[in-house]
Protein backbone atom coordinates (compact mmCIF):
# COMPACT_ATOMS: atom_id res chain seq x y z
CA UNK A 1 0.00 0.00 0.00
CA UNK A 2 1.14 3.60 -0.58
CA UNK A 3 2.36 5.16 2.34
CA UNK A 4 2.03 8.68 3.66
CA UNK A 5 5.09 11.20 3.32
CA UNK A 6 6.68 12.65 5.64
CA UNK A 7 8.89 15.78 4.54
CA UNK A 8 10.99 17.74 6.66
CA UNK A 9 11.73 21.35 5.22
CA UNK A 10 14.94 23.09 5.25
CA UNK A 11 14.52 26.88 5.10
CA UNK A 12 17.99 28.18 2.62
CA UNK A 13 18.78 32.38 2.45
CA UNK A 14 21.95 33.38 0.74
CA UNK A 15 23.26 29.85 0.18
CA UNK A 16 23.14 28.54 3.56
CA UNK A 17 20.67 26.49 5.38
CA UNK A 18 19.40 28.29 8.31
CA UNK A 19 16.72 28.02 11.26
CA UNK A 20 15.08 30.63 13.22
CA UNK A 21 12.79 31.99 15.64
CA UNK A 22 9.63 33.49 13.44
CA UNK A 23 12.31 34.45 10.80
CA UNK A 24 13.96 36.39 13.37
CA UNK A 25 17.68 35.66 14.52
CA UNK A 26 18.16 33.19 11.24
CA UNK A 27 21.55 31.22 12.58
CA UNK A 28 23.20 27.97 10.40
CA UNK A 29 21.90 24.71 11.06
CA UNK A 30 24.98 23.54 9.63
CA UNK A 31 26.37 21.83 6.40
CA UNK A 32 23.11 21.25 4.50
CA UNK A 33 24.94 17.51 3.39
CA UNK A 34 24.54 16.50 6.75
CA UNK A 35 21.45 17.65 7.70
CA UNK A 36 19.89 15.91 4.73
CA UNK A 37 21.89 12.79 5.59
CA UNK A 38 20.56 13.07 8.85
CA UNK A 39 16.96 13.59 7.88
CA UNK A 40 17.66 10.52 5.52
CA UNK A 41 18.66 8.52 7.82
CA UNK A 42 16.16 8.64 9.93
CA UNK A 43 13.52 7.62 7.13
CA UNK A 44 12.48 11.42 5.87
CA UNK A 45 10.38 10.19 2.58
CA UNK A 46 11.16 13.65 0.85
CA UNK A 47 13.01 17.00 1.43
CA UNK A 48 11.60 20.54 0.80
CA UNK A 49 14.00 23.60 0.55
CA UNK A 50 12.41 26.83 0.69
CA UNK A 51 14.51 29.85 -0.92
CA UNK A 52 13.63 32.46 1.69
CA UNK A 53 16.86 34.47 0.27
CA UNK A 54 15.79 38.05 0.03
CA UNK A 55 17.45 39.70 -2.59
CA UNK A 56 17.14 38.30 -6.02
CA UNK A 57 21.30 39.07 -6.34
CA UNK A 58 21.80 36.01 -4.09
CA UNK A 59 19.15 33.52 -4.86
CA UNK A 60 21.14 31.46 -7.37
CA UNK A 61 22.80 30.21 -4.47
CA UNK A 62 21.09 27.45 -3.29
CA UNK A 63 21.97 26.20 -6.77
CA UNK A 64 25.32 24.77 -5.25
CA UNK A 65 23.28 23.39 -1.94
CA UNK A 66 20.62 21.29 -4.40
CA UNK A 67 23.96 20.22 -6.35
CA UNK A 68 25.56 19.12 -3.28
CA UNK A 69 22.58 17.37 -1.08
CA UNK A 70 21.68 15.93 -5.16
CA UNK A 71 25.06 13.62 -5.42
CA UNK A 72 24.77 12.05 -1.83
CA UNK A 73 20.90 11.75 -0.87
CA UNK A 74 19.17 9.57 -3.02
CA UNK A 75 15.45 10.65 -2.06
CA UNK A 76 13.54 13.22 -4.06
CA UNK A 77 13.85 16.91 -3.36
CA UNK A 78 12.06 19.65 -3.61
CA UNK A 79 12.87 23.45 -4.07
CA UNK A 80 10.70 26.33 -3.62
CA UNK A 81 10.90 29.91 -3.10
CA UNK A 82 11.62 33.30 -5.90
CA UNK A 83 10.64 30.22 -8.72
CA UNK A 84 9.36 32.89 -11.34
CA UNK A 85 9.95 31.89 -14.42
CA UNK A 86 10.51 28.20 -16.79
CA UNK A 87 14.31 29.06 -17.18
CA UNK A 88 14.40 29.18 -12.98
CA UNK A 89 12.56 25.86 -12.96
CA UNK A 90 14.95 24.53 -15.62
CA UNK A 91 18.14 25.51 -13.61
CA UNK A 92 16.64 23.89 -10.74
CA UNK A 93 15.87 20.63 -12.22
CA UNK A 94 19.39 20.71 -13.75
CA UNK A 95 20.82 21.31 -10.57
CA UNK A 96 18.90 18.29 -8.99
CA UNK A 97 16.20 19.33 -7.89
CA UNK A 98 12.67 16.58 -8.48
CA UNK A 99 10.48 18.78 -8.15
CA UNK A 100 10.31 22.47 -8.29
CA UNK A 101 7.36 24.37 -5.85
CA UNK A 102 5.77 27.31 -7.31
CA UNK A 103 3.76 29.62 -5.42
CA UNK A 104 3.22 33.78 -5.87
CA UNK A 105 3.75 33.22 -9.69
CA UNK A 106 1.35 30.70 -10.05
CA UNK A 107 -0.98 33.52 -9.00
CA UNK A 108 0.74 36.28 -11.37
CA UNK A 109 0.66 34.44 -14.19
CA UNK A 110 -0.74 30.87 -14.21
CA UNK A 111 0.29 30.65 -18.10
CA UNK A 112 3.89 29.40 -16.56
CA UNK A 113 2.55 26.71 -14.83
CA UNK A 114 1.20 25.24 -17.80
CA UNK A 115 4.60 25.96 -19.94
CA UNK A 116 6.41 24.33 -16.85
CA UNK A 117 4.29 21.11 -16.57
CA UNK A 118 4.60 20.62 -20.51
CA UNK A 119 8.32 21.30 -20.76
CA UNK A 120 9.28 18.99 -17.28
CA UNK A 121 6.16 16.91 -16.64
CA UNK A 122 3.84 17.72 -14.12
CA UNK A 123 5.43 15.24 -12.02
CA UNK A 124 7.99 17.89 -11.34
CA UNK A 125 5.94 20.84 -10.71
CA UNK A 126 4.34 21.51 -7.06
CA UNK A 127 2.03 24.80 -7.06
CA UNK A 128 2.12 25.90 -3.05
CA UNK A 129 -1.21 27.72 -2.21
CA UNK A 130 -0.82 30.23 0.66
CA UNK A 131 -4.44 29.69 2.36
CA UNK A 132 -6.20 32.01 5.11
CA UNK A 133 -9.55 31.67 6.13
CA UNK A 134 -11.74 34.96 5.17
CA UNK A 135 -15.17 36.55 6.35
CA UNK A 136 -15.25 38.84 3.66
CA UNK A 137 -15.46 36.81 0.69
CA UNK A 138 -18.03 33.80 -0.48
CA UNK A 139 -16.13 31.23 0.32
CA UNK A 140 -14.12 30.02 3.65
CA UNK A 141 -10.48 30.81 2.43
CA UNK A 142 -8.87 32.80 0.34
CA UNK A 143 -5.20 32.64 -1.34
CA UNK A 144 -2.75 34.73 -0.54
CA UNK A 145 0.53 35.79 -2.09
CA UNK A 146 3.75 37.22 -1.05
CA UNK A 147 4.29 35.09 1.95
CA UNK A 148 0.74 36.04 3.09
CA UNK A 149 0.65 39.63 2.73
CA UNK A 150 -1.72 40.04 -0.32
CA UNK A 151 -4.60 38.77 -0.55
CA UNK A 152 -5.69 37.62 -4.24
CA UNK A 153 -9.11 37.02 -4.05
CA UNK A 154 -9.30 33.62 -5.20
CA UNK A 155 -11.25 31.03 -3.54
CA UNK A 156 -8.33 28.63 -2.38
CA UNK A 157 -10.07 25.10 -3.61
CA UNK A 158 -11.30 26.51 -6.46
CA UNK A 159 -7.65 27.71 -7.60
CA UNK A 160 -6.58 24.49 -6.09
CA UNK A 161 -8.74 22.74 -9.13
CA UNK A 162 -7.59 25.34 -11.85
CA UNK A 163 -3.86 24.35 -10.67
CA UNK A 164 -4.14 20.92 -11.47
CA UNK A 165 -6.09 21.31 -14.75
CA UNK A 166 -3.55 23.75 -15.65
CA UNK A 167 -0.53 20.39 -14.79
CA UNK A 168 0.37 20.69 -10.94
CA UNK A 169 1.48 17.48 -10.43
CA UNK A 170 1.02 18.20 -6.77
CA UNK A 171 0.05 21.13 -4.27
CA UNK A 172 1.46 21.98 -1.10
CA UNK A 173 -1.14 23.69 0.98
CA UNK A 174 -0.01 25.98 3.41
CA UNK A 175 -2.34 27.37 6.39
CA UNK A 176 -1.21 31.09 6.91
CA UNK A 177 -3.50 31.00 10.12
CA UNK A 178 -1.40 28.14 11.71
CA UNK A 179 1.85 28.66 10.27
CA UNK A 180 4.16 28.79 13.09
CA UNK A 181 1.47 28.53 15.81
CA UNK A 182 1.85 24.75 16.57
CA UNK A 183 -1.83 24.35 17.26
CA UNK A 184 -1.94 21.65 14.07
CA UNK A 185 -2.83 21.54 10.25
CA UNK A 186 -5.92 23.41 9.29
CA UNK A 187 -7.42 19.63 8.32
CA UNK A 188 -10.72 21.35 7.06
CA UNK A 189 -9.02 23.66 4.49
CA UNK A 190 -7.09 20.69 3.51
CA UNK A 191 -9.97 17.94 3.44
CA UNK A 192 -11.87 20.60 0.87
CA UNK A 193 -8.86 21.04 -1.05
CA UNK A 194 -7.66 17.00 -1.01
CA UNK A 195 -11.65 16.10 -1.95
CA UNK A 196 -11.81 18.55 -4.63
CA UNK A 197 -8.75 17.54 -6.38
CA UNK A 198 -7.28 14.14 -7.82
CA UNK A 199 -3.67 14.63 -7.40
CA UNK A 200 -1.90 14.76 -4.18
CA UNK A 201 -1.85 17.35 -1.23
CA UNK A 202 0.86 18.21 1.10
CA UNK A 203 -0.36 19.87 4.52
CA UNK A 204 1.68 22.30 5.62
CA UNK A 205 1.38 24.92 8.56
CA UNK A 206 1.38 24.32 12.44
CA UNK A 207 2.80 21.17 13.52
CA UNK A 208 3.10 21.36 17.20
CA UNK A 209 3.47 17.51 17.90
CA UNK A 210 2.96 14.17 16.43
CA UNK A 211 -0.52 13.76 16.44
CA UNK A 212 -0.84 16.82 14.76
CA UNK A 213 0.63 14.58 11.76
CA UNK A 214 -1.66 11.99 11.90
CA UNK A 215 -4.83 14.46 12.16
CA UNK A 216 -3.41 15.84 9.14
CA UNK A 217 -3.89 12.35 7.37
CA UNK A 218 -6.84 11.13 9.00
CA UNK A 219 -8.79 14.68 9.66
CA UNK A 220 -7.29 16.32 6.30
CA UNK A 221 -7.00 13.82 3.86
CA UNK A 222 -3.06 14.45 3.23
CA UNK A 223 -0.94 12.70 1.40
CA UNK A 224 1.94 13.84 2.55
CA UNK A 225 2.89 16.24 5.66
CA UNK A 226 5.45 19.24 5.87
CA UNK A 227 7.22 20.01 9.06
CA UNK A 228 10.21 22.07 9.52
CA UNK A 229 10.64 22.96 13.71
CA UNK A 230 9.89 19.85 15.00
CA UNK A 231 12.37 18.55 13.41
CA UNK A 232 15.13 20.87 13.57
CA UNK A 233 15.17 21.53 17.26
CA UNK A 234 14.92 17.85 17.88
CA UNK A 235 11.69 17.59 19.65
CA UNK A 236 11.58 14.71 17.19
CA UNK A 237 13.18 12.68 14.83
CA UNK A 238 11.14 11.72 11.88
CA UNK A 239 11.67 8.34 12.70
CA UNK A 240 9.89 8.80 15.89
CA UNK A 241 7.34 10.54 14.03
CA UNK A 242 6.62 7.71 11.55
CA UNK A 243 6.71 5.07 14.48
CA UNK A 244 4.19 7.25 16.06
CA UNK A 245 1.85 7.12 12.73
CA UNK A 246 2.41 3.94 12.26
CA UNK A 247 0.84 3.08 15.59
CA UNK A 248 -2.22 5.19 14.59
CA UNK A 249 -2.77 3.13 12.03
CA UNK A 250 -1.11 5.25 8.95
CA UNK A 251 0.49 3.42 6.91
CA UNK A 252 4.12 4.69 6.08
CA UNK A 253 7.53 4.06 5.28
CA UNK A 254 9.88 2.29 8.18
CA UNK B 1 38.95 5.04 -27.42
CA UNK B 2 37.36 3.38 -24.10
CA UNK B 3 34.13 2.14 -24.13
CA UNK B 4 32.00 4.59 -21.93
CA UNK B 5 30.54 1.98 -19.00
CA UNK B 6 27.24 3.15 -18.70
CA UNK B 7 25.23 5.70 -21.29
CA UNK B 8 22.07 7.40 -19.67
CA UNK B 9 19.72 8.15 -23.06
CA UNK B 10 18.77 11.46 -23.09
CA UNK B 11 16.39 12.54 -25.61
CA UNK B 12 15.47 15.96 -24.05
CA UNK B 13 12.69 15.09 -21.78
CA UNK B 14 12.59 15.55 -17.92
CA UNK B 15 15.57 15.78 -15.70
CA UNK B 16 18.62 13.06 -16.29
CA UNK B 17 21.06 14.31 -13.60
CA UNK B 18 19.44 12.36 -10.44
CA UNK B 19 19.87 9.15 -12.70
CA UNK B 20 23.21 10.09 -13.55
CA UNK B 21 24.31 10.88 -9.98
CA UNK B 22 22.99 7.90 -8.49
CA UNK B 23 24.73 5.66 -10.89
CA UNK B 24 28.15 7.41 -10.24
CA UNK B 25 27.30 7.44 -6.39
CA UNK B 26 27.29 3.25 -6.71
CA UNK B 27 29.96 2.79 -9.63
CA UNK B 28 32.22 4.85 -8.66
CA UNK B 29 35.35 3.76 -11.00
CA UNK B 30 33.13 3.85 -13.78
CA UNK B 31 32.14 6.28 -16.72
CA UNK B 32 28.83 7.53 -16.51
CA UNK B 33 27.67 9.40 -20.00
CA UNK B 34 24.40 11.44 -20.00
CA UNK B 35 23.79 11.00 -24.28
CA UNK B 36 21.94 11.94 -27.84
CA UNK B 37 24.72 10.11 -29.36
CA UNK B 38 23.44 7.18 -31.31
CA UNK B 39 27.14 5.99 -31.86
CA UNK B 40 28.02 6.91 -28.05
CA UNK B 41 24.83 4.70 -26.86
CA UNK B 42 26.02 2.25 -29.62
CA UNK B 43 29.11 1.62 -27.81
CA UNK B 44 28.29 2.13 -24.37
CA UNK B 45 28.61 -1.23 -22.02
CA UNK B 46 25.18 -0.93 -20.57
CA UNK B 47 22.50 1.67 -20.88
CA UNK B 48 19.45 3.34 -19.44
CA UNK B 49 16.89 4.25 -20.46
CA UNK B 50 15.40 6.81 -18.56
CA UNK B 51 12.08 9.00 -19.10
CA UNK B 52 9.70 11.53 -17.61
CA UNK B 53 7.02 13.87 -19.14
CA UNK B 54 4.34 12.45 -21.24
CA UNK B 55 5.19 9.55 -23.53
CA UNK B 56 4.05 10.89 -26.94
CA UNK B 57 6.42 14.05 -26.65
CA UNK B 58 9.20 11.13 -25.29
CA UNK B 59 8.40 9.31 -28.78
CA UNK B 60 8.38 12.18 -30.92
CA UNK B 61 11.93 13.97 -29.11
CA UNK B 62 12.94 9.99 -29.18
CA UNK B 63 12.75 10.05 -33.21
CA UNK B 64 13.77 13.86 -33.55
CA UNK B 65 17.05 12.88 -32.41
CA UNK B 66 17.68 9.29 -34.54
CA UNK B 67 17.70 7.20 -31.30
CA UNK B 68 14.78 4.88 -31.84
CA UNK B 69 17.73 2.35 -33.51
CA UNK B 70 20.28 3.19 -30.67
CA UNK B 71 17.90 2.30 -28.43
CA UNK B 72 15.81 -1.23 -29.59
CA UNK B 73 19.94 -2.09 -30.91
CA UNK B 74 20.94 -1.58 -26.73
CA UNK B 75 17.30 -3.65 -25.28
CA UNK B 76 18.33 -6.43 -27.79
CA UNK B 77 21.68 -6.59 -27.01
CA UNK B 78 23.51 -5.42 -23.65
CA UNK B 79 22.10 -4.86 -20.44
CA UNK B 80 19.87 -2.50 -20.81
CA UNK B 81 17.82 -0.29 -17.44
CA UNK B 82 14.29 1.42 -17.99
CA UNK B 83 12.95 3.69 -15.58
CA UNK B 84 9.30 5.00 -15.68
CA UNK B 85 8.47 6.25 -19.09
CA UNK B 86 11.73 3.97 -20.56
CA UNK B 87 9.43 1.26 -19.24
CA UNK B 88 6.44 2.29 -20.96
CA UNK B 89 8.09 3.41 -23.83
CA UNK B 90 8.95 -0.42 -24.81
CA UNK B 91 5.56 -1.19 -25.22
CA UNK B 92 3.04 -1.20 -28.66
CA UNK B 93 0.79 1.73 -27.27
CA UNK B 94 -0.38 3.74 -24.45
CA UNK B 95 -3.83 5.32 -23.73
CA UNK B 96 -1.62 8.13 -23.15
CA UNK B 97 -2.18 10.46 -25.83
CA UNK B 98 -2.89 7.47 -28.04
CA UNK B 99 0.88 7.50 -28.37
CA UNK B 100 2.72 4.29 -30.36
CA UNK B 101 5.29 3.00 -28.38
CA UNK B 102 8.62 0.95 -29.65
CA UNK B 103 6.93 -1.94 -29.27
CA UNK B 104 9.34 -4.17 -28.36
CA UNK B 105 6.79 -5.88 -26.25
CA UNK B 106 3.55 -6.53 -26.50
CA UNK B 107 1.20 -4.75 -24.68
CA UNK B 108 -1.05 -1.52 -23.52
CA UNK B 109 -0.02 1.70 -21.26
CA UNK B 110 -3.06 2.65 -18.85
CA UNK B 111 -4.28 4.96 -16.70
CA UNK B 112 -5.13 4.44 -13.36
CA UNK B 113 -8.80 5.06 -13.13
CA UNK B 114 -9.83 8.33 -11.01
CA UNK B 115 -12.88 7.76 -9.42
CA UNK B 116 -13.64 5.84 -6.56
CA UNK B 117 -10.19 4.26 -6.11
CA UNK B 118 -9.54 3.60 -2.34
CA UNK B 119 -7.17 2.15 -0.48
CA UNK B 120 -8.28 -0.34 2.44
CA UNK B 121 -8.27 2.41 5.27
CA UNK B 122 -10.92 4.40 2.93
CA UNK B 123 -8.65 7.05 1.64
CA UNK B 124 -9.30 8.16 -2.01
CA UNK B 125 -6.15 7.33 -4.01
CA UNK B 126 -4.86 10.06 -6.16
CA UNK B 127 -3.41 10.59 -9.63
CA UNK B 128 -0.32 10.62 -10.36
CA UNK B 129 0.16 7.80 -7.64
CA UNK B 130 3.14 9.49 -5.97
CA UNK B 131 5.00 8.26 -3.18
CA UNK B 132 7.17 4.84 -1.66
CA UNK B 133 5.03 1.91 -2.53
CA UNK B 134 5.83 -1.96 -1.69
CA UNK B 135 7.00 -3.82 -4.57
CA UNK B 136 6.66 -7.39 -4.63
CA UNK B 137 8.94 -9.05 -6.60
CA UNK B 138 8.10 -12.46 -9.15
CA UNK B 139 9.66 -15.69 -8.47
CA UNK B 140 8.86 -18.47 -10.20
CA UNK B 141 8.58 -21.83 -8.42
CA UNK B 142 11.96 -23.12 -8.15
CA UNK B 143 13.02 -20.14 -9.52
CA UNK B 144 16.16 -17.52 -7.71
CA UNK B 145 15.03 -14.38 -7.60
CA UNK B 146 16.50 -12.24 -10.77
CA UNK B 147 19.84 -10.60 -10.18
CA UNK B 148 18.63 -7.22 -9.89
CA UNK B 149 16.56 -8.23 -6.75
CA UNK B 150 19.35 -9.34 -5.00
CA UNK B 151 20.14 -8.06 -1.46
CA UNK B 152 16.73 -6.07 -1.65
CA UNK B 153 13.36 -7.31 0.57
CA UNK B 154 10.59 -8.74 -1.10
CA UNK B 155 7.80 -5.59 -0.59
CA UNK B 156 10.80 -2.56 -0.20
CA UNK B 157 9.24 0.25 -0.81
CA UNK B 158 10.71 2.32 -3.79
CA UNK B 159 9.14 5.74 -5.10
CA UNK B 160 6.95 6.22 -7.45
CA UNK B 161 5.19 8.91 -9.97
CA UNK B 162 3.35 7.88 -12.50
CA UNK B 163 -0.29 7.97 -13.84
CA UNK B 164 -0.33 5.39 -16.26
CA UNK B 165 1.39 1.27 -15.75
CA UNK B 166 1.83 -1.26 -18.35
CA UNK B 167 0.16 -4.27 -19.09
CA UNK B 168 2.00 -7.12 -20.69
CA UNK B 169 0.62 -9.73 -22.89
CA UNK B 170 3.21 -11.85 -21.69
CA UNK B 171 2.60 -12.39 -17.90
CA UNK B 172 6.51 -13.79 -17.92
CA UNK B 173 7.97 -10.53 -18.43
CA UNK B 174 6.36 -9.94 -15.03
CA UNK B 175 9.58 -9.67 -12.40
CA UNK B 176 7.55 -7.41 -10.11
CA UNK B 177 4.32 -5.94 -9.37
CA UNK B 178 2.49 -3.13 -6.67
CA UNK B 179 -0.74 -2.52 -5.64
CA UNK B 180 -2.86 1.16 -6.41
CA UNK B 181 -5.44 -0.45 -5.49
CA UNK B 182 -5.24 -3.48 -7.81
CA UNK B 183 -2.25 -4.94 -8.98
CA UNK B 184 -0.16 -3.52 -11.61
CA UNK B 185 3.50 -4.50 -13.23
CA UNK B 186 6.04 -2.40 -11.90
CA UNK B 187 8.84 -4.39 -12.95
CA UNK B 188 9.68 -6.25 -15.85
CA UNK B 189 12.78 -8.67 -17.07
CA UNK B 190 13.73 -10.55 -19.83
CA UNK B 191 17.22 -11.49 -21.27
CA UNK B 192 18.98 -8.38 -20.73
CA UNK B 193 16.77 -6.20 -19.99
CA UNK B 194 15.48 -4.84 -17.05
CA UNK B 195 13.02 -2.50 -16.71
CA UNK B 196 11.22 -0.47 -13.75
CA UNK B 197 8.51 2.16 -13.21
CA UNK B 198 9.63 2.95 -10.05
CA UNK B 199 12.52 5.41 -9.54
CA UNK B 200 15.79 3.41 -8.11
CA UNK B 201 17.42 6.88 -8.66
CA UNK B 202 15.09 8.06 -5.76
CA UNK B 203 14.39 5.36 -3.87
CA UNK B 204 17.24 5.34 -0.91
CA UNK B 205 19.17 2.37 -0.03
CA UNK B 206 16.75 0.15 -1.99
CA UNK B 207 17.13 2.04 -4.83
CA UNK B 208 20.73 2.14 -5.14
CA UNK B 209 21.33 -1.37 -3.86
CA UNK B 210 19.22 -2.23 -7.48
CA UNK B 211 21.27 0.74 -9.32
CA UNK B 212 24.55 -1.09 -8.20
CA UNK B 213 23.37 -4.68 -8.95
CA UNK B 214 22.41 -3.18 -12.60
CA UNK B 215 25.71 -2.07 -13.05
CA UNK B 216 27.28 -5.50 -11.75
CA UNK B 217 25.07 -7.35 -14.03
CA UNK B 218 26.14 -10.41 -16.31
CA UNK B 219 23.15 -11.11 -18.17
Amino acid sequence: MLAKRIIPCLDVTDGRVVKGVNFLELRDAGDPVEIAKRYDDQGADELTFLDITASSDNRGLILHIIEQVASQVFIPLTVGGGVREVEDVRRLLNAGADKVSINTTAVLNPQMVADAAQRFGSQCIVVAIDAKKVDNQPFEWEVFTHGGRKATGLDAVKWAQHMASLGAGELLITSMDRDGTKIGFNNPLNKAISDAVEVPIIASGGVGNLQHLVDGVKLGGADAVLAASIFHYGEYTVKQAKQYMAQQGIEVRI
Amino acid sequence: MKNTDIAVVDYGMGNLRSVAKALEHVAPGKSVVISSNPDEIASANRVVFPGQGAMPDCMRELDARGLRAAVLEAANNKPFLGICIGLQMLFEHSEEGDAAGLGLFKGQVRRFATADMHDRHGDKLKVPHMGWNQVYQSRGQGRAPHALWQGIEDGARFYYVHSYYVQPDELSLVAGYSEYPNSFTSAIAKSNLFAVQFHPEKSASAGLQMLSNFVNWLP
